[in-house]
């Protein structure tokens, strides 16, 4: 679910940034608006301010509580959850399932970043042209991005199972033997970056597509007439014409690929044996996938996520910065 | 005509590429018409031969109460978001109060937290309250995952309404209300639809507010249903199918009917056109 937030945020704080350009006169701001105007403005504005009080930093804060206490079910209902201080964080960086959980994150978010970037981009190139059918089959290409995740995740399960699937099917018409591909601690982690991936090139598609939209078509006139080749073209005008849209769209598809959960859990549960486990996929589990729920780990996990996360936001934030001051 | 000749051969290229790209999504339909008996045959059809209902049958029969859920969720969630975010919109793009700048940095920080977190907090706030298990719960959690997104859509879209439409407005004695209802709201019809439209389909697609916080009610949405499938059913594989085309119907509608939207949604503005 958060999938999609992030897919879309990205473009929202371009337009914002570009809105604002925009909307930001040259002249001061007109005289009406003092004293008054300001509670008014603030009348329309307190729905959200005080939603985002309630519906963002509480529960953020009451995460942070759970990862500090030590919680069991009893005192999860009824309260009184001893003080634990940082033993949970403790507890989870020593846990055998640390190490691997981090390591899976990484390689599933570069591998799936630059899958999804290499292959959008490709696609956004040869859509680039316009041709008979292009803007259909665009609009086409959009269908696995906006299909919940459910549907897409119990699609592949079903497509690589291991004795029904079609990709064994296909594999075994040229003679390649069948591959346990959920079930085998070997191959599970490419499995869910294979589907994540193919969730993701819409994304990135439609976006370096804008961008490359947006590059002067005159500069390709003058450097065809100067005999450049099509690779010196994309070497010296659309590669670093498109970097700024390139880099956004790919801090965007990191902060959304860090989050994935929905996949990864419906695939494969993060197993075998934690073969294909996230740090969000662990969260998960710790607080809700065992009949015996560990709040107070699951919370310290998701904690350690969110630093990721704000990391990662901080890069996109600087990025933007940058970009405004050029 | 030499130029079209070489147009044509590119159609057929992305044809291909989109065929290959769209392939899971057919045979998700295809397994959801064949037949039990037929489904771990060796190779499989790659069409519906012999296709059944028997799948769309047990949707009919197991699934429409959680479909219910699903869209009452999603137009809850619709509603809500609009309410809030179309206000606070207008208030962050033309009364620009003390402050706003640091709303709006909230609003981005606010979407980078992973779903799991806020469903974590979610479920302990819950429980004190009593409200796990219920359809307003899920409809407000839900909504975070709008919120911060169509609060941005609407400030960008508002951002460029004409200040003397607004101006004309107060000359003619409208308050601050009566602009933002009367004018600003039916002038941004656009972004409303922006904005409805994909809460309503992030809410439909949710799945981890609904797992953690709706696992246990009598009221689940579509998400559950078909994770229930997978969980209880392992061979029945047409009916989880079937659910998922179910399940993606507000997609295919969204594509058809509102593809302008989804265009404005995905790329709003990302570079200047």
């Amino acid at each position: 679910m958060g999938s999609h937030l992030a897919r879309t945020s990205r473009s929202v704080a371009v337009r914002e940034r570009d809105a604002a350009a925009r909307a930001t006169p040259p002249a001061p701001p007109p005289r009406r608006r003092t004293g008054g105007a300001g509670w008014a403005a603030w009348a329309f504005l307190a729905p959200v301010a005080g939603y985002l009080l309630a519906f963002y930093a509480y529960p953020l804060y009451r995460n942070v509580e759970l990862s500090l206490r030590e919680y069991t079910v009893r005192s999860f209902v009824q309260g009184g959850a001893p003080f634990a201080g940082l033993d949970n964080y403790r507890q989870v960086l020593a846990a055998p399932t640390f190490v691997p959980a981090l390591w899976h994150t990484a390689v599933f978010t570069v591998a799936s970043l630059l899958c999804q970037f290499a292959i959008g981009l490709a696609l956004a190139l040869f859509f680039h042209r316009h041709f008979p059918l292009s803007r259909t089959l665009r609009a086409l290409f959009l269908v696995p991005w906006l299909l919940p995740l459910i549907v897409s995740a119990s699609t592949w399960s079903w497509l690589l199972n291991s004795e029904a699937g079609l990709v064994n099917a296909a594999l075994a018409a040229v003679g390649v033997e069948p591959v346990n591909w959920l079930t085998s601690p070997r191959w599970s982690l490419l499995s869910v970056i294979i589907a994540n991936v193919w969730i993701g090139i819409p994304f990135n598609l439609v976006v370096l597509y804008s961008g490359l939209q947006a590059i002067p078509r005159p500069l390709y006139e003058a450097a065809a007439l100067d005999g450049a080749s099509g690779w010196q073209r994309f070497r010296w005008i659309t590669w670093p014409l498109l970097r700024p849209v390139s880099a956004i769209t790919l801090l965007l598809g990191l902060i959304y690929t860090l989050k994935v959960f929905d996949l990864i859990w419906i695939m494969t549960r993060g197993g075998p044996t934690d073969s294909s486990t996230t740090l969000a996929t662990w969260s998960y589990r710790l607080g809700f996938g065992n009949l015996l729920p560990e709040f107070g780990p699951g919370a310290a996990v998701g904690n350690l996520l969110i630093l990721l996360a704000v990391g990662a936001g901080a890069v996109y934030i600087g990025f933007e910065r940058r970009q405004r001051l050029r | 005509m030499k130029r079209t000749r070489r147009g044509w051969w590119r159609s057929g290229l992305g044809v291909l590429l989109t065929g290959l790209m769209l392939f899971p999504v057919y045979w998700m339909i295809n397994v959801s018409f064949t037949r039990d008996q037929d489904m771990r045959r060796n190779p499989p059809h790659l069409f519906p031969v012999d296709g059944t209902l028997d799948g769309y049958r047990a949707v009919l029969s197991q699934q429409l109460p959680y479909v219910g859920t699903s869209l009452l969720v999603g137009l809850g969630t619709v509603l809500l978001t609009l309410a809030l975010a179309a206000p606070a919109g207008y208030a962050l793009a033309k009364l620009r109060p003390p402050g706003g700048g640091a709303v709006r940095f909230l609003l981005l920080i606010a979407q980078m937290i992973p779903g799991i977190i806020m469903a974590m907090g979610f479920y302990a706030i819950y429980l004190d309250l009593g409200v796990l298990n219920t359809v307003p719960g899920l409809i407000l959690a839900d909504s975070t995952i709008a919120v911060p997104f169509a609060v941005l859509i609407f400030t960008a879209f508002m951002s460029g309404i004409p200040d003397d439409l607004i101006q004309a407005a107060h000359v003619d004695g409208a308050n601050r209300l009566r602009t933002f209802w009367s004018v600003v709201l039916p002038v941004s019809r656009n972004a409303i639809v922006t904005v409805s439209l994909f809460a309503f389909l992030w809410a439909w697609s949710d799945f981890i507010f609904a797992s953690t916080l709706d696992g246990g009610g009598t009221h689940r949405p579509i998400t559950l249903g078909i994770y229930q499938y997978i969980g209880n059913n392992n061979q029945q594989w047409n009916a989880i199918m079937a659910t998922a085309v179910v399940a993606a119907i507000p997609t295919t509608v969204l594509l058809v009917l509102a593809q302008r939207y989804v265009a404005v949604g995905v790329t709003a503005g990302a570079v200047k056109d």
